[in-house]
């Protein structure tokens, strides 16, 4: 029994952790069907951002809880200027080709923003381990958990709230969705699309400087840490269909539980029961589980 | 083929014999590995006509590699030959296989699919321990029908072996491109439905044309594990398929050679880079991707072709 439950446990906090990484990746996606493989450099900037943070801050003596502000928000601001440095720069004079030439555009951005972290931070890696212990543990029965883990939970929960009801109640979600939708008619109907490709590029990627950020505390950050996840993301948005929310949700859950049973049960198998899951659903759903075959155009 | 590519081609393998004489060895080792890389980039431009690219193609590559090792190491083989033959094959073995399941996507659902079962070998790969696990495995001295060199004459041996395999396989699939089945890959590409109406299995075309590159690039991991003697799993990351990916891009898929000389500019620009601004190599990377999609969406062998028509060739 206790196993099982550290399992949900275990299983959650990863959810949470890929949920909060993919629903970027699936938001541009869902709009403007690019897969950005620059999400990768988005965590990996939120993360170094957070890091550094975390270092200027912690250690002095400041109430804690302005640490964990300051980090989200630091690590969310350089992902606002880097995904509207990207979107204004680059991806823009792309819109309209092919989708695979699109995701050639963002590996290269990716590329060249993995040599800009070394610029900036420089080849050795960060710990910000202190908002981790600042924020203790807790039992319940013989397990201990971590508060900081179940924050992440709370945190994924309160970030799905927030999508769907943006993007159910909320003008701004209502456009969103016409163009997700029809790009040609939302636009043929007056909304501004370039406006809202901007904007949803930028949510996108100061979304996937939040996973960075918040995951920073948990790992050592260093290089690299983006191509991992870039991968593990699209495997997650794979599962539950490119695009979609629920999806995103879905998948993350599915992946986080599969992953951290093994973990648990059979730990030679961890790193691929990822893909083994993906291809899995793959077979029986092939667009994922929240997405209907397109029609074939003639 | 006409005339005067055939001349082209022909002095271009010449001139690739005669450097294998003249060169020195690190220029050859060098060679040896684009050219063996070529291959696998040759495999790409076959899909990439038919509009697909595959991010996955470490998969097969690695698959190769790791064959001639473990096949020199538990069945005694040593033949070089012999050993690129059984590479080639069984990463053919595996795109004939995992095809069932790739033949039915398109677009980015392709390139990323490839890319997730690339990186299932990867994993299996790094937790196996008896393969190695992150440290790989030594793949031993090959040998050419009994004929045992070592050091350097081993090193022009092998260069000799890939110029041959890749001779081979230029010329097998320039005979491919103008086969039907070939030629129907630009149809695909345009409008598949319509290929299906003709009486053509699309499904069937992509999974041959799966094979195809699948059997191209284990024959080039099987030369590479050859003239490095290791093979490790990072052979198969999907970083490894990106950069096969980068040299299509950057080649185009107008020719079968643009597939040996933009592999070949690559490793000499790489080996360069390596050494003159080793913290700048994947921004150079980038950049130059960055610029060839925007500028130059055929390629480098477009800018030939352009200057040959002057300004009657157009940007599509």
């Amino acid at each position: 029994m206790l196993s099982a439950f550290a399992v949900l446990i275990d299983g959650l906090v990863y959810a949470a952790y890929l949920f909060i990484v993919a629903i970027g990746l699936t938001l541009i996606f869902g709009v403007m069907k690019i897969l950005n493989v620059a999400h990768g450099s988005f965590y990996t900037f939120g993360a170094y951002g957070a890091a550094s943070a975390v270092g200027i801050y912690f250690n002095r003596g400041l109430p804690e809880a302005g640490g964990y502000l300051l980090m989200v928000l630091f690590a969310m601001g350089l992902g606002l200027v880097l995904g509207l440095i990207l979107e204004r720069g680059i991806m823009r004079w792309v819109y309209g080709r092919d989708e695979v030439v699109m995701v050639l555009v963002t590996y290269a951005a990716f590329l060249i923003l993995e040599d800009v972290v070394i610029l900036v931070w420089g080849p050795g890696s960060y710990a910000a381990y202190q908002p981790l212990l600042a924020a203790g543990n807790i039992e319940i029965g013989e397990l201990v958990l971590s508060n900081y883990d179940l924050g992440l939970i709370a945190i994924a929960t309160v970030l799905a709230a927030a999508c769907y009801w943006g993007l159910k109640f909320t003008r701004y979600g209502r456009l969103l969705t016409a163009v997700i939708f029809d790009r040609e008619t939302a636009a043929a109907f007056g909304i501004n699309v370039k406006v809202v490709f901007a904007v949803t590029f930028a949510i996108g990627a100061m979304l996937g400087a939040l996973g960075g950020a918040i995951m920073a505390p948990k790992i050592a950050v260093t290089l690299g840490i983006g191509v991992e996840v870039i991968v593990l993301a699209f495997a997650v948005v794979a599962i539950g269909g490119m695009g979609s929310i629920e999806g995103a949700l879905a998948g993350a859950l599915i992946v986080g539980i599969c992953r951290a049973a093994t973990v648990h049960l059979i730990p030679q198998v961890e790193l691929f029961v990822i893909y083994a899951v993906m291809a899995l659903v793959l077979t029986i759903r092939p667009y994922g589980l929240f997405v209907r075959a397109k029609p074939r155009k003639i | 083929m006409v005339w005067s590519d055939r001349i082209a081609a022909g002095s271009a393998f010449l001139a690739a014999v005669i450097a294998g004489f003249v060169l020195p060895d690190w220029m050859i080792s060098l060679a040896t590995i684009a050219f063996a890389n070529g291959l696998v980039v040759l495999g790409l431009i076959v899909m990439w006509r038919a509009g697909l690219v595959s991010f996955g193609q470490a998969l097969y590559y690695c698959m190769g590699g790791y064959a001639v090792a473990l096949i020199g190491r538990w069945g005694g083989v040593t033949d070089a030959l012999l050993l690129v033959l059984l590479g080639g094959l069984s990463a053919a073995g595996v795109a004939f296989v995992v095809g069932f399941l790739l033949a039915r996507y398109r677009e980015i659902f392709f390139a990323m699919l490839s890319l997730a079962l690339s990186m299932i070998l990867y994993g299996l790969l790094v937790k196996t321990e008896s393969l190695g696990s992150t440290d790989g495995l030594n793949v031993t001295a090959p040998t050419f029908l009994g004929y045992a060199p070592h050091q350097e004459e081993l090193l022009v041996a092998l260069y000799f072996l890939v110029l041959v395999v890749c001779a081979t396989a230029a010329l097998l699939i320039s005979a491919y491109f103008r086969s039907l089945a070939g030629a129907l890959a630009i149809p695909v590409r345009d409008n598949e439905l319509r290929v299906e109406f003709m009486g053509m299995s699309v499904s069937r075309l992509i999974h041959t044309k799966l094979v195809i590159s699948g059997l191209l690039a284990g024959t080039g991991g099987a030369l590479v594990a050859l003239a490095i003697g290791h093979v490790d799993p990072n052979m198969s990351y999907w970083t490894t398929s990106g950069e096969f990916v980068f040299i299509t891009i950057l080649a185009g898929a107008g020719s079968v050679g643009a597939a040996f000389i933009g592999s070949l500019a690559f490793e000499s620009v790489r080996s360069f880079a390596f050494t003159m601004l080793p913290q700048l190599w994947q921004m150079l990377l980038g950049s130059v991707l960055l610029l060839t999609i925007l500028f130059l969406p055929q390629g480098l062998g477009s800018l030939i072709q352009r200057l040959h028509w002057g300004r009657k060739a157009k940007a599509p």
